[in-house]
């Protein structure tokens, strides 16, 4: 951590986005977290992502529950909506903000403990209630503000940093994602920011839930020899499955590529990911194939990276519920409290 | 791209703007943070090591550390770097038991320095505490040379020449011989001075030639010699009307002086356009100030005169044009001539060297514009005991270039006496320590202020014009120069990476706030410009790379922007990243223990 503010002064080159902001428009307050902590690379990855998208910083909610993770909404997106929730509570109040105001864009930060232990069922069903929302796990594998014991994912076999050895078969949060079925799914390193930020920039264009597991080194209790995710083992050992590049309607595209070797999956918004694939069998559309590649690699001790399964078209939670199209706050009393007769109609329906 | 190499000590003094760009390298974050922190007497000796007249400096230099200042770049204006020196002049105690001593016992070896300026003063300073016996010569009656002359007093009040002055030749070790103008370079050398040392400085203001020049010579006055009789006291008025010809600083030094010794319609005449003028920007600014007009493009084509007087000057008014190869040229615009009423007119259009009192067949050789032949490093002229420096050596320029020359003169001298090459030059003393003191803690207060410049405060108008005497800076006082003094970036506190600590957790990329950390693939220089976070698009500002990271890439930092907050050694988990204090002292002659055990 830092004791003085980062210097409000800037390159005097920095370019600005669509909205005239700097990326440095979208920091937050500087961070408290230990130095070289993976997380600050990804709160500077969510920075980037939203000044390359040019959103609005004040139609971004951002929650969060309990633990070094959690603490970093505070240091991004200074001027958005915010809130800091109980341990492992942060995908029920959002789902419930989601539900009263669907037109903000909804970001879950998490971490391992606060999705893999306290807050696994809460995280298990905000996916599988398909809840339109980014959802970030910053996954150290450690107890970092308890000093270092092993979280859920920790993976079985690594060692502590004392040389305790893991027991436990480790929660693959990914896994567990496609499993019930959220629609937009990747994984990446805090350390590699070019696969990271078009990856939080397809989720924030996804219309769905979209679950990135991010690999962050634990600078303090978890970045030692027998740790599976320490800088030096992740970078060993990352199999990249493909390079995304997030294209909105305005830009025009200039790379050239071989025929064959990108894909482009249009989202519902008309955003396109252009897929650069790495791996020629790879398919990020086929739900299944991903989950067995998935287990393949895993067994084969590669930590599997990139987007990993897009469904192009997914249905989330409102569209299930039917639910009415303009947010709560929009409508006027006469529709919120539709009155007596309203309610004995509902009631008999339900008789 | 070649991985920088740090130990050369060019490249971490380059970072120091300010320094590279002080021709004397001074110190000046170093006294600047001194201060800050109220150490005035420390500041002042600071740069009086290197730079010999801090508080004649802090109110009179070129400043050509400021537009180089970072600040500059970063932000709208540079640190007011001259005036915090003037701080430190004003605010010091009693600092003579500082000043190097001079010791008793000389060590054989007489040196002679013709004229009394800033140039020969340096040579004094700098030879005098090794032992030589350095005598200086002068026509006036008092040292300090064109310091003391032209500079007019309400910018440069005579106490403080006189007190600096003093610390050079009122120690011993100095035999000043004013009022002695030397006339023969010859006669000179007859007297068997070890080595002669000429800073007579560029005494002779250029004249103008038109049409009735002659005829008004009585109301047309040299620039420079009318501003020393103004010094001197000889002349005390001045006609209600003047015309000033020039752009340069003796210009506006000439049309300020008039308007305090009766001048009321002060216009100065400039051939070349505004921005051209050779005067500094807060120069004509201040002229401006005191309702001095500034008519650019106007070349003088005649002056008006009546029965002996003079009553104006004609111009033409001109534009600049390129001619077929490319070189530019003034031609007539068309426009009609413009008359201006005078009574004064005062030439202000350059000064030449002249060295009447050099004769011709003594071997000392000069170039083809009349200046002696001199090798550009030492100073050492064709006849090998006698060197130049200041505006005698390579033509008109300032105080501090005259000190700059003095000091690398003095190495060259000494190196001469004690029978070495003088091509030899001595490295410059430098010393990095790192400026750690806890795990967030650093010896210097990295804090970046986001105030703008602070204004000097300046004397009311109607006091300021009616005495000539009266200075018209009044100077920052201490809560202003605190705060002025908190504007500097510390760019001496230097960003040292060591590859084998970095473990590429991009901590200090996230958090530098003017993105001047790339960690990217090895290119060529032009390309890794190109692909930094923010492309490095200023060439004077060098790229400090670093290779053998564990991904292969290589670490590279664009120096240009840097505020040298520490936010990335802050950040950095490993100490990869460190904060070092870069400080650099030019060589100056300093084998005073040698010589005085050789003459004992």
């Amino acid at each position: 951590m830092s004791f003085l503010p980062k210097p409000k002064l800037h390159h005097p080159k920095l370019p600005v986005n669509a909205l005239g902001y700097t990326r440095r428009d979208y920091e937050g307050a500087i961070s408290t977290l230990c130095a070289g902590c993976g997380h600050d690379s990804i709160s500077a990855a969510i920075i980037q992502a939203c000044f390359e998208l040019d959103i609005e910083p004040h139609r971004v909610a951002k929650m969060s529950g309990i633990g070094c993770s959690s603490k970093t909404p505070d240091y991004f997106l200074g001027a958005s909506h915010g809130f800091n929730s109980v341990h492992g509570r942060m995908p029920s109040v959002l789902t419930g903000a989601n539900l009263a105001n669907r037109d903000l864009i909804y970001l879950g930060v998490s971490g391992d403990g606060d999705s893999a232990s306290i807050g696994f069922g809460q995280f298990a069903h905000s996916i599988r209630r398909a809840v339109n929302m980014t959802y970030i796990v910053e996954n150290n594998g450690v107890y970092g503000l308890t000093k270092g014991q092993f979280s859920a994912t920790s993976d079985k076999g690594s060692k502590a940093k004392k040389g305790v050895v893991n027991t436990d078969e480790a929660i693959d949060l990914i896994g567990i994602a496609l499993q019930l079925g959220a629609t937009y799914v990747g994984r990446s390193f805090s350390g590699d920011k070019d696969q990271l930020v078009p990856l939080i920039k397809g989720a924030l264009r996804h219309n769905g839930p979209a679950f990135i597991d991010c690999i962050s080194p634990c600078v303090a209790f978890n970045n030692h020899e027998g740790s599976t995710k320490s800088y030096d083992f992740v970078r060993e050992h990352n199999e990249a499955m493909n390079f995304l590049d997030v294209i909105l309607g305005r830009e025009a595209i200039t790379t050239e590529y071989a025929p064959g070797e990108v894909r482009d999956v249009v989202q519902h918004d008309g955003s396109v990911l252009r897929l650069r694939k790495l791996h020629d069998e790879y398919d990020p559309t086929d739900r299944v194939g991903a989950m067995h590649h998935l287990h393949e690699r895993k067994a084969a001790g590669e930590i599997v990276t990139g987007l990993l399964y897009i469904d192009p078209d997914p249905q989330d939670l409102h569209e299930n519920l039917a639910t009415v199209a303009t947010p709560l706050n929009r409508l006027d009393d006469a529709a919120l409290v539709p009155g007596r007769k309203a309610l004995e109609k509902l009631n008999a329906s339900l008789r | 791209m070649k991985p920088t190499d740090i130990s050369n000590p060019d490249y971490f003094h380059k970072v120091v703007d300010c320094q590279w760009a002080c021709p004397a390298h001074t110190p000046v974050p170093e006294y600047i943070r001194m201060i800050a922190t109220g150490r005035y007497s420390d500041a002042y000796m600071v740069n009086w090591h290197s730079n010999v007249f801090p508080g004649v400096l802090g109110r009179t230099c070129d400043r050509p550390c400021e537009p180089a200042c970072r600040r500059g770049r970063v932000e709208e204006e540079p640190v007011a770097i001259c005036r915090l020196k003037r701080v430190a002049a004003d605010n010091k105690e009693d600092i003579r038991a500082r000043l190097t001593p001079i010791p008793e016992i000389r060590n054989g070896k007489r040196i002679a320095c013709v004229g009394a300026g800033p140039a020969s003063l340096t040579v004094a300073r700098d030879l005098a505490p090794l032992g030589y016996e350095v005598h200086v010569f002068d026509g006036a009656a008092k040292g300090g040379g064109f310091i003391r002359s032209q500079i007019p007093r309400f910018r440069l009040p005579e106490s403080v020449i006189d007190e600096e002055v003093g610390y050079i030749t009122d120690r011993g070790g100095v035999v000043t011989h004013y009022g002695q103008q030397i006339d023969s370079l010859k006669a000179l050398l007859a007297e068997g001075y070890d080595a002669v040392f000429v800073g007579s400085g560029a005494p002779r203001g250029r004249d103008l030639d038109v049409p009735g020049r002659k005829e008004a010579a009585a109301n047309i006055h040299i620039g420079i010699d009318w501003l020393s009789s103004v010094s001197f006291g000889h002349i005390e008025s001045i006609g209600r009307r003047v015309i000033v010809l020039g752009g340069g600083n003796t210009a506006m030094d000439c049309c300020r002086s008039a308007r305090r010794l009766g001048g009321e319609t002060v216009t100065v005449v400039v051939r070349s356009g505004f921005e051209e003028m050779k005067a500094s920007p807060w120069e004509k600014e201040d002229a401006m100030h005191e309702g001095i007009p500034i008519l650019n493009w106007l070349v003088p084509k005649q002056v008006l005169h009546q029965d002996g007087k003079l009553t104006g000057m004609v111009f033409e008014k001109v534009k600049a044009e390129r001619d077929a190869r490319g070189r530019r040229q003034l031609v007539p615009s068309g426009e009609p001539d413009v008359v201006i009423e005078a009574d004064d007119v005062l030439v202000a259009i350059g000064q030449e060297n002249s060295f009447p009192w050099i004769e011709r067949d003594i071997g000392l050789e000069f170039d083809r514009w009349g200046l002696p032949a001199l090798n550009e490093a030492t100073f050492q002229s064709s006849i090998p005991k006698v060197f130049f420096g200041g505006d005698a050596a390579f033509g008109p320029k300032n105080i501090i270039w005259a000190v700059a020359h003095g000091h690398e003169a003095a190495v060259s001298i000494d190196l001469f006496c004690r029978g070495e090459d003088v091509t030899r030059r001595p490295p410059p003393d430098v010393v990095m320590s790192s400026q750690k003191m806890g795990i967030h803690e650093w010896s210097y207060d990295s804090g970046v202020s986001l105030d703008l410049r602070f204004k000097v405060p300046h004397a009311e108008h109607e006091v300021a014009l009616r005495d000539i005497r009266t200075e018209v800076e009044l100077g920052y006082d201490r809560e202003l120069a605190f705060k002025e003094a908190q504007r500097c970036l510390n760019c001496d506190v230097q960003t040292v990476f060591t590859t084998s600590l970095c473990i590429e957790c991009d901590a200090c990329v996230d958090i530098c706030p003017v993105d001047c950390i790339t960690f990217t693939p090895d290119a060529e220089e032009a390309e890794l410009r190109d692909r930094l976070r923010v492309p490095a698009l200023n060439l004077t500002q060098d790229l400090y790379v670093q290779d053998g990271l564990k991904t292969g890439r290589v670490m590279v930092k664009d120096e240009d922007v840097c505020l040298h907050c520490g936010m990335c050694a802050e950040r950095c988990p490993t100490g990869a990243w460190d904060m070092q204090k870069f400080f650099l002292e030019t060589a100056k002659p300093k084998a005073e223990r040698v010589h005085a055990c050789q003459a004992q």
